[in-house]
């Protein structure tokens, strides 16, 4: 986590794209009128959502996908993979570094848009974002969501030779998710508290699954020598 | 600052490896290594390029699997359930220290310190930090250190678990002589401290220097032994005379006891090969001097450890040169070998 805060690069991305999400919600909100029609501000909130839950899902692939080729960039991966440590745990390490700023920024985010609607937004428009339903959907799928594209960022980190690379990847990988969090923010599929909690399953069971494909990727061997190993020393014997 | 080397049972040796081999997809990487390292020793492992240094370090150190064989690394078998509790009693220094830049020399110390479980992890960073002469740079950012000053942070990061074996990958790769003196300095140290030291080089002198013992590989073991031992196998011993003027007779003057051939080399001295230089030495002055001769010099023909090393790797050249071309081999290559022209 210190190794990050001292990147640039990271802190640069990571503190810029928190502010286009923040700005350009609550500028939106403060638009929407009184006399709005309830289709209309159904429509901006779903917009303001959607760009909510953007957010655990592009700001992960910053530290995700860093977190092997960048270790290998630097040379710090051989003695980092010598430590006694199983690579699950180095792996549960990895995306802690990346989830913990990751959905604390997210939250951080929703809690200033929240503030804002509570303080400066028309009483429509308060009404739809303080739709139970709708606060537990966002409480929920942030984390989720950041789950599942730090899976896919450290996934891809494994797997290409060089960061630039794997953040672009592991944003992109995290794309489809957002049109599953469409169908909730537009209320194209309306928004329960049962539909939210069933969702959230699924996308736990993502998540595990994702851990589970990248837990098989992470192989020392090919990190090494750029060739698959056979993984267990006891086989060769 | 003591060393679990130290404390394990005497004469148990750190490393045992046998019939190691590693193959990538059809390549051999390593084949068939089988050798010893005993408590406390430092071993050198030369080779040149792509010789398979590297990977062996890999394979012991649990990073890489073997195709085949066996080892015992601190006293475990090299086997998939020993895998940390190995890597809890080794520490590996690659090529490049792998440092976290942004990281200050004490914090790069301190994560590593906690990946290991180290108790009382403050002290224990001091302590190596002194034991590498760095203590007074222990807050300055690693990227603002020299490749030298890098290299002795990873030094002390190898030694922050207390290992038995530390395996040093081309330490000095890279590093001017000062920074290099420098990391001879703190080798020597692990040795007096009885840690064992696994030294891969491609510096012949650094071995020569440093090491109780070397192998040498070129994807197989070629030699094992100490220098001095390899130089005795791979080459004839000899004298080397110097005389202020050319001897009449040579062939009357070298027949004493001891020597088996001479011949003149192109500064015009006599090299004597002799099967035991402390027997045959004194009889050659005396023979010398009762032949009226000008002695200005009598020497053993020391051979380097380069020599041992160039004798060996050009040997695999050819051989592989005459694998790829099916012929004979060559019978004037070996560069030690006597032509007698007398006697």
């Amino acid at each position: 986590m210190r190794e990050f805060r001292r990147n640039r690069f990271v802190i640069g991305t990571m503190g810029a794209l928190p502010v286009v999400f923040l700005i350009t919600p609550l500028l939106t909100i403060f638009r929407i009128p009184s006399s709005a029609s309830g289709t209309a501000v159904r429509a901006a909130v779903g917009t303001i959502s959607l760009l909510l839950l953007i957010v655990p899902v592009v700001l992960p692939p910053v530290i995700a996908a860093y977190s092997v080729v960048g270790e290998r960039e630097q040379g710090t991966l051989e003695p980092l993979l010598t430590a006694p440590v199983r690579a699950s745990e180095l792996l549960v390490g990895k995306a802690v570094a990346a989830f913990l700023p990751a959905v604390g920024l997210a939250y951080a985010i929703y809690a200033v848009v929240l503030v804002g609607v509570r303080v400066g937004a028309a009483p429509v428009v308060r009404d739809v974002f303080f739709h139970p339903p709708q606060l537990v959907a966002q409480l929920l799928f942030a984390p989720l969501l950041a789950l599942y594209s730090i899976w896919v960022g450290i996934g891809i980190s494994t797997r290409v030779s060089d960061v630039r690379v794997a953040q672009q990847l592991a944003t992109l990988a995290g794309l489809p998710l957002l049109a599953f969090t469409s169908l909730l923010s537009f209320q194209l599929l309306r928004p329960t508290v049962p539909l939210a909690a069933g969702l959230a399953l699924a996308l736990l069971a993502l998540d595990t699954a994702a851990a589970r494909v990248v837990s098989r990727l992470f192989d020392p061997e090919r990190l090494l020598t750029g060739r698959p190993g056979r993984g267990d020393i006891v086989e060769a014997r | 600052m003591s060393s679990r080397g130290g404390a394990r049972p005497a004469g148990e040796p750190a490393l045992v490896v046998r019939g190691l081999t590693k193959l990538f997809a059809d390549r051999v990487a390593v084949d068939d290594l089988s050798f010893s390292v005993a408590a406390g020793e430092v071993f050198g492992f030369l080779g040149p390029n792509g010789a398979g240094k590297t990977t062996t370090v890999r394979m012991l150190a649990t990073l890489i699997a073997p195709t085949s064989g066996s080892a015992v690394v601190a006293g475990l078998e090299l086997a998939d359930g020993n895998r940390l509790a190995i890597r809890q009693r080794i520490a590996v220094m690659p090529e490049s220290p792998g440092l976290y830049l942004r990281l200050t020399v004490a914090e790069n110390l301190e994560y590593f310190a906690r990946l290991y479980g180290v108790a009382d992890v403050k002290a224990r960073i001091l302590a190596v930090l002194h034991a590498v002469n760095l203590a007074e740079r222990a807050d300055d950012l690693c990227s603002g250190l020299s490749k030298g000053l890098r290299q002795r942070v990873g030094l002390a990061r190898a030694l922050l678990a207390d290992p038995a074996i530390v395996f040093l990958d081309e330490p000095t790769s890279g590093l001017d002589p000062v920074a290099r003196r420098e990391v001879h300095g703190l080798i020597d140290n692990l040795r007096d401290r009885g840690v064992t030291v696994f030294l891969t080089t491609h510096r012949l002198e650094e071995a020569e220097r440093l090491c109780d013992r070397v192998a040498i590989l070129d994807t197989s073991l070629r030699q094992v032994g100490r220098p001095d031992e390899l130089r005795d196998r791979l080459f004839s011993k000899a004298l080397v005379v110097r005389t202020a003027a050319p001897l009449p007779d040579p062939g009357r003057v070298f027949a004493a006891p001891g020597v088996e051939s001479w011949r003149i080399d192109e500064d015009g001295r006599y090299v004597l090969s002799v099967g035991d230089a402390r027997v045959a030495a004194p009889e050659i002055a005396r023979a010398l001097v009762a032949a009226g001769a000008d002695l200005l010099s009598l020497s053993e023909d020391r051979h380097s450890l380069e020599d041992v090393y160039l004798e060996l790797v050009d040997e695999d050249v050819e051989a592989r040169r005459l694998a790829s071309t099916g012929s004979a081999p060559s019978s004037a290559r070996r560069c030690a070998s006597f032509a007698a022209t007398g006697s």
